[in-house]
C-alpha cells in the first residue's frame, strides 16, 4: 500500500471512531428545555417521543467497545501500513501453531523412520499412526476404508498401478503420479462402430465368454489388430504397465468403470489421473510411516488383526 | 401552521397487495427452508433431480424468504407508515403500482432461474444481470414513489421509522447496484467486475450490509412505528433513537471483512472490518432499547396482546444476535465459528427470531386496519402463532448452536503425532441428530406461518368492517 493510501486508511478510519465518540459526548447530556418536558412536541399519527437521556450504562458499553477498538488497532495491524506494537501477522500465527506441532510430533517420527517400512507394520501404534495420516490427507479421494472410488484406485487388493512394493507406494506419496490416457478414436478408425468394437474388445479382455457370443463375435474380430495401438502402452498381453500406470485390462478390476457406455466414453476422449505430490505437505518421517501403513492394507495376514 | 385534523386519505391499495404477498411468500420460502433442511438430514431427498438439489435451492430458499418474504413485508409496511406519519397520502400511485408488479416479477423470475442453475455465484446475490437491471429499475421506482411521500408531508419533522426506511431503501440500491457490476457474456451469464480478494471484499462489503440496512434498517423502521402504534406508549427516547441511527448507519458499513478472516484478504482489512463490528454493538443494541423501553408503564400487555409479545420477543431475538455478531467477528472466536453451523444459526435467530417475527406483528397489526376490519379474526390463533415460532427458533438456534461448537471442536483437535483427530466424515455423522432438531424447529415455524395464512383469510371474509357496516367486498 503507498503512503497515500495508508494515510489516507488511517484518516476515515479514525475520523469513524473519533466522530463515534464526539456523536455520544455531544448528546450526553439533555438540554435544560428539553429536561423541563416529558416529550418533544412531535406527534406522528398519535405517536409521541420522550426526551429520555441516554441510558448511562448504553453510553458506557459504547464508550467501552471504542477504547477497546483503539487499543486494538495500536497493537494489531489495522491502520494502513502501522504493523501494529506486537507485530502480529495471521500468517506468523499459523506458522507459530504448525512449528509447535511439528516440535510436539518430530521425535516420535524419527524413532519410527529407524524401522525399515517393510518391518514397520508389524507396530500397531505405528501403524495407528499412519491411518490417521491416512485419514487426514488420503481418505478425501481414497476413502477412510481406503478401498477408492470411482477414478481412485482401491489400495487394500493387490492390484497395483504403479507398483506396490514399500519403495513405489513412497514414490506415489511423495512426488505423486500423472496417469494420461490419450483420446484414441483417431487411432483406431474414427467411426463410432469402432469405438464401440474396441470397448467391446476390451471388456472381452477381462470377460473371456464374451468371445463365445455370436452377438459380439463381429466386433472383437474388427478391433483384436487394432489394439496394437493400446498396447503401446497396456502392453501386447494388455496386463498393464506400471511405468505409464497402465492398468491391467484383463482382470476384473476397473479403475473406472466396467460399463460399455463409460469404456467408449475413455476410448472417445481419454483421460488425466492424478495423484498429487506429497513432499511438500509431510515430512520424509511422515511419509515413510504412512507408506508402512498403505503397504499393510494389501498385506494378507495384516498384524493389526 | 397548524395541520388540518380532517385525516388525509390515504391509498392502501399497494399496501393491501404487498401484504398478501408477503404471507404467500413467506410460505413458500420457509417451505423451501424446510425441505433443504430435511435433504442435510437425509441427502436423498434430492431424488438425484439438479433442480431439486440442495445447491440450486439453498439460494431460492434464501432468496425468497430474505427478498420476498422481507422485501415485502418492508415495502408494504414503508409505504402504510410513510403515509400515517407525514400524514399525506401516498405520492405517485401509479408508480407504486409499477412498483408491486415489478418487484413481484424479480421474484418470479429468480423463482424460475435460481433451480435451472443461472447463479452469478455470488451469495444473497445470485440472480443474473438482465433480472438485476429490472430490480435496479423498480427499485429506484420504489425510492421515488416514498422519498417523494416524504416530500408532501404535513408534519414539520420526518419520523424516525422514516430515517431507518430511508436509511435501508438508499443503502440497498448502492449496494445492490456496486455488487452485481458484471461484464455480461449471454443472456444468463455474467462475470464479476471484480476479481480475487477484490470481488470477495465487494461480495461481503454488500453481504454484511444486506444484513444491516435490510434486515436491521429497514426491520427497525417497522419496528418503531408497530412498536408504540401498539403499546399505545410513545417512544421511550428521541434522544436515543437520534444517537443510534447515525452510529449504526456510519459503522455498519465497515463491518463486511469478518466474513472474510484468516483469508487471503490483507491483516489490517481483517482488524478494521473486526474493530468496527465490536462497535456496532452498542449502536445495534440502541434500537433494542427504544423498542423495549417503550412498553415501560404498559408492561400487563405482555400477558394479554399476543401481538406485543410478537414485537417484544422480535426485539429480544434482535438484540441477542446482535451481540452474538460483534462477537463472532472477533478474529478468535471466529477461528472456531468459521463455516460451521453456528454461522446458520447465528442467522436465522435473526432471520426467525427478529425479521420474521417483527413482520407477523406488524402484519397482525396492519391487516384488519388497511382491510377495514374490527380485528384479526382469531386472537388465540395470533398466540398460537405466536408460541409455534418461537418454540421453533429455539430449537432451531440452539441445535445450530451445539452442532457448530462441536463441528469447531472436532475440527481442531490434534492428536500428538501432529494428525487431526477427527476426518471430515466423523464429524459430518455427529451432526445427525442436530439436523433433525434444526429441521423440527422450521417445521414449527413453517406450520405457524400456515396458521397466519389461515387467518388472515378468515379476517378477509369477516362480513363486518370497522364502522360496524356490512362489507360488501367480502366474500367474493
Amino acid at each position: 500500500m503507498s503512503t497515500f493510501w495508508s494515510w489516507y486508511v488511517i484518516a476515515i478510519v479514525v475520523f469513524n471512531l473519533v466522530g463515534c465518540a464526539i456523536l455520544l459526548l455531544a448528546n450526553s447530556r439533555l438540554s435544560a428545555e428539553e429536561a423541563r418536558r416529558d416529550t418533544t412536541g412531535h406527534v406522528f399519527d398519535g405517536i409521541e417521543e420522550r426526551n429520555q437521556p441516554l441510558p448511562r450504562w448504553w453510553l458506557f458499553l459504547f464508550v467501552g467497545t471504542l477504547l477497546f477498538s483503539a487499543a486494538y488497532l495500536v497493537l494489531y495491524p489495522g491502520l494502513g501500513n502501522f504493523a501494529g506494537t506486537l507485530s502480529w501477522t495471521s500468517e506468523g500465527q499459523w506458522q507459530q501453531e504448525v512449528d509447535l506441532a511439528t516440535r510436539e510430533s518430530e521425535p516420535l517420527f524419527r524413532e519410527y523412520a529407524k524401522v525399515p517400512m517393510e518391518e514397520l507394520i508389524q507396530y500397531p501404534e505405528a501403524l495407528a499412526v499412519g491411518g490417521r495420516l491416512f485419514a487426514n490427507h488420503c481418505a478425501i479421494c481414497h476413502g477412510s476404508d481406503a478401498r477408492g472410488a470411482r477414478g481412485y484406485p482401491n489400495l487394500t487388493d493387490n492390484d497395483w498401478l504403479y507398483g506396490g512394493s514399500p519403495e513405489a507406494i513412497r514414490e506415489s506419496i511423495a512426488a505423486g503420479r500423472r496417469g494420461t490416457m490419450p483420446p484414441m478414436m483417431a487411432l483406431i478408425g474414427n467411426t463410432d462402430r469402432d469405438v464401440r468394437d474396441m470397448a467391446i474388445y476390451v471388456q472381452s479382455l477381462s470377460n473371456p465368454s464374451m468371445r463365445d457370443n455370436s452377438g459380439f463375435a463381429d466386433s472383437i474380430q474388427r478391433a483384436e489388430p487394432k489394439f496394437a495401438m493400446c498396447a503401446a502402452c497396456h502392453g501386447a498381453d494388455a496386463k498393464g504397465n506400471p511405468v505409464f500406470g497402465a492398468p491391467n485390462l484383463t482382470d476384473r478390476i476397473w479403475l473406472h468403470s466396467p460399463r460399455l457406455a463409460d469404456i467408449e466414453t475413455l476410448i472417445r476422449e481419454g483421460r488425466s489421473s492424478h495423484m498429487p505430490a506429497h513432499e511438500s505437505v509431510l515430512s520424509a518421517e511422515q511419509i515413510h510411516v504412512l507408506t508402512s501403513y498403505v503397504y499393510s492394507l494389501s498385506q494378507p495376514a495384516s498384524p493389526e488383526e | 401552521m397548524p395541520a388540518s385534523n380532517a385525516p388525509p386519505a390515504y391509498n392502501y391499495r399497494a399496501i393491501r397487495q404487498f401484504t398478501l404477498m408477503t404471507v404467500v411468500w413467506g410460505i413458500v420460502g420457509m417451505l423451501v427452508g424446510v425441505w433443504i433442511a430435511a435433504q442435510l438430514a437425509w441427502p436423498a431427498l434430492n431424488f438425484d433431480i439438479p433442480w431439486l438439489s440442495f445447491g440450486r435451492l439453498r439460494p431460492l430458499h434464501t432468496n425468497a424468504v430474505i427478498f420476498a418474504f422481507g422485501g415485502c413485508a418492508l415495502i408494504g409496511t414503508s409505504f402504510y407508515v410513510v403515509q400515517r406519519t407525514c400524514h399525506t397520502t401516498l405520492a405517485f400511485p401509479r408508480l407504486a403500482g409499477f412498483v408491486f408488479w415489478g418487484y413481484q416479477l424479480v421474484i418470479v423470475l429468480a423463482a424460475i432461474t435460481l433451480p435451472l442453475g443461472f447463479t452469478s455465484a455470488k451469495e444473497y446475490a445470485e440472480l443474473e444481470w438482465p433480472i438485476d437491471i429490472l430490480l435496479a429499475v423498480v427499485w429506484v421506482a420504489y425510492a421515488v414513489v416514498y422519498f417523494g411521500t416524504i416530500a408532501r408531508r404535513k408534519t414539520s419533522h420526518i419520523y424516525v421509522a422514516n430515517w431507518f426506511y430511508g436509511a435501508f431503501i438508499i443503502a440497498v440500491a448502492l449496494l445492490h447496484i456496486v455488487n452485481s457490476a458484471a461484464i455480461p457474456v449471454s443472456l444468463t451469464k455474467s462475470y464479476s467486475l471484480y476479481s480475487g480478494a477484490i470481488d470477495a471484499m465487494v461480495q461481503w462489503w454488500y453481504g454484511h450490509n444486506a444484513v444491516g440496512f435490510f434486515l436491521t434498517a429497514g426491520f427497525l423502521g417497522m419496528m418503531y412505528y408497530y412498536v408504540p402504534i401498539q403499546a399505545q406508549r410513545p417512544i421511550y427516547s428521541y434522544r436515543l433513537s437520534i444517537v443510534h441511527f447515525w452510529a449504526l448507519i456510519g459503522v455498519y458499513m465497515w463491518a463486511g471483512p469478518h466474513h472474510l478472516h484468516y483469508s487471503s484478504l490483507p491483516d489490517w482489512v481483517q482488524s478494521v472490518g473486526m474493530v468496527f463490528s465490536i462497535v456496532l454493538l452498542a449502536p445495534s443494541w440502541g434500537g433494542m432499547i427504544n423498542g423495549v423501553m417503550t412498553l415501560s408503564g404498559a408492561w400487563d400487555k405482555l400477558r394479554t396482546d399476543p401481538i406485543i409479545r410478537f414485537l417484544i420477543v422480535a426485539l429480544s431475538f434482535y438484540g441477542m444476535s446482535t451481540f452474538e455478531g460483534p462477537m463472532m467477528s472477533i478474529k478468535t472466536v471466529n477461528a472456531l465459528s468459521h463455516n460451521t453451523d453456528w454461522t446458520i444459526g447465528h442467522v436465522h435467530s435473526g432471520a426467525l427470531g427478529w425479521v420474521a417475527m417483527i413482520s407477523m406483528g406488524a402484519l397482525y397489526v396492519m391487516v384488519p386496519r388497511v382491510f377495514n376490519r374490527k380485528q384479526m379474526y382469531s386472537i388465540r390463533w395470533i398466540n398460537l402463532h405466536f408460541w409455534l415460532s418461537t418454540i421453533g427458533t429455539v430449537l432451531y438456534i440452539a441445535a445450530m448452536w451445539v452442532s457448530g461448537i462441536m463441528q469447531g471442536l472436532m475440527w481442531r483437535a490434534v492428536n500428538n503425532d501432529g494428525t487431526l483427530t477427527y476426518n471430515f466424515i466423523q464429524e459430518l455423522a455427529e451432526r445427525q441428530p442436530f439436523y433433525l432438531v434444526r429441521l423440527l424447529g422450521g417445521v414449527l415455524f413453517f406450520v405457524g406461518m400456515l396458521l397466519m395464512a389461515l387467518n388472515v383469510y378468515r379476517t378477509l371474509r369477516e362480513h363486518r368492517t370497522d364502522t360496524g357496516a356490512y362489507n360488501l367486498t367480502a366474500g367474493e
